[in-house]
């Protein structure tokens, strides 16, 4: 009980939320530009962009899954005071976290139904790094063209590929955030 | 098939040991206590330590479930307003409120008093906040009851002499 880091919520939960969320939602309508995110400080490994994401956008109703590191008891208690979301494996999650290497492979993830194409996954990619520089995006929400640090380039073309079906991912790196909705090209 | 499963379920429960069940007692006791009792009984029984917020005071709703008879399938009965905290002491104890109402202050006392019930104060708190709180539970209850009790009719049919 004593030893558990249950610290590190938004201080004002209402308002902290709507600018996260708002800095979220600019980040997934302008793929390639990168917002900051603020107010929360997670437990290690999380980044704090990441974990201003999750209490966000996760509660009772989104399970979660974590990967690799992140899936340690200090993220997990902190998950479940926090936002009560429910921690399951890739094929049933709403929302996935950790670094690229420990999400893989994608296919793991739901992509969602002709019907129901929003029951899909929303992976919350932690970077070491995140520029706007490197693969060039096209697409909805981008004038001419954007560039944004991708981890890779081939499985997010496939993953465009699938449109209207699809993963979105969200980069976070510190308190940065970038995201990449399944509607956006790749080249 | 699913009620055999929730009786299961039930029989199971009853003899698994719960090593938290005295901090559900009192958790519970406080949660149904009257407006203002629990932050009363506090500050009579010695000064609020100083706490850092987890989870400052909110106010919600849950969906309070029950039973008919108390072995039927459950069944969502209502939603009712409650008032949750959590906070830390210095000594890094961690104390929760789920209270009914939509008193802040209330749910502030609860938390205290469940924190302080894992510290060295856990005696002088069961002696003067929780006892007294037990008591006032049963003695409401009772009242209640005897109260049920008088205007109670007792159906009888005269027996007539067949034979």
């Amino acid at each position: 009980m004593q030893a558990q880091t249950l610290e590190g919520g938004f201080a004002h939960p209402a308002t902290d939320a709507a600018h996260a969320f708002r800095g979220a939602m600019e980040a997934m309508a302008r793929p390639g530009t990168i917002q900051t995110l603020a107010g929360a400080t997670p437990p290690a490994p999380l980044s704090v962009a990441a974990g201003v994401a999750l209490l966000t956008l996760c509660d009772t109703e989104t399970p979660l899954y974590l990967a690799g590191e992140a899936d340690c008891d200090a993220v997990r208690t902190w998950v479940a005071f926090h936002t009560g979301a429910p921690i399951v494996g890739p094929s049933h999650c709403m929302f996935a976290l950790g670094t690229w290497d420990a999400l893989g492979p994608l296919s793991a993830y739901p992509i969602g139904t002709s019907e129901y194409p929003d029951r899909s996954a929303t992976l919350i990619v932690e970077c070491a790094d995140l520029a706007a520089e490197g693969t060039t995006l096209t697409g909805p929400g981008i004038r001419d063209s954007a560039s944004l640090s991708l981890p890779k380039t081939q499985a997010f073309q496939d993953n465009a590929a699938l449109f209207p079906l699809g993963l979105d991912f969200i980069f976070t790196s510190g308190d940065r955030i970038a995201a990449l909705p399944r509607s956006t090209k790749v080249l | 098939m699913s009620s055999c499963i929730e009786t299961c379920k039930v029989v199971e429960m009853k003899d698994t040991f719960d090593p938290n069940a005295d901090r559900k007692a009192w958790m519970s006791l406080m949660a149904k206590a009257p407006e203002g009792r629990v932050s009363a009984l506090l500050d009579a029984a010695l000064p609020r330590p100083a706490h850092t917020w987890l989870r400052a005071p909110e106010i919600g709703s849950v969906m309070v479930r029950g039973r008919a008879g108390g072995t039927g399938a459950p069944f969502n009965l209502g939603e009712m307003t409650i008032t949750r905290c959590a906070l830390k002491l210095p000594g890094g104890e961690i104390g929760h409120a789920y209270i009914q109402g939509r008193n802040k202050a209330d749910a502030e006392a609860a938390a205290l008093v469940d924190a302080l019930m894992q510290t060295g104060a856990a005696s002088d708190m069961r002696t003067k906040v929780l006892e007294p709180l037990e008591s006032e539970q049963s003695a409401r209850r009772t009242t209640r009851a005897e109260k049920a009790a008088a205007t109670k009719v007792d159906f009888f049919t005269m027996v007539r002499g067949e034979d």
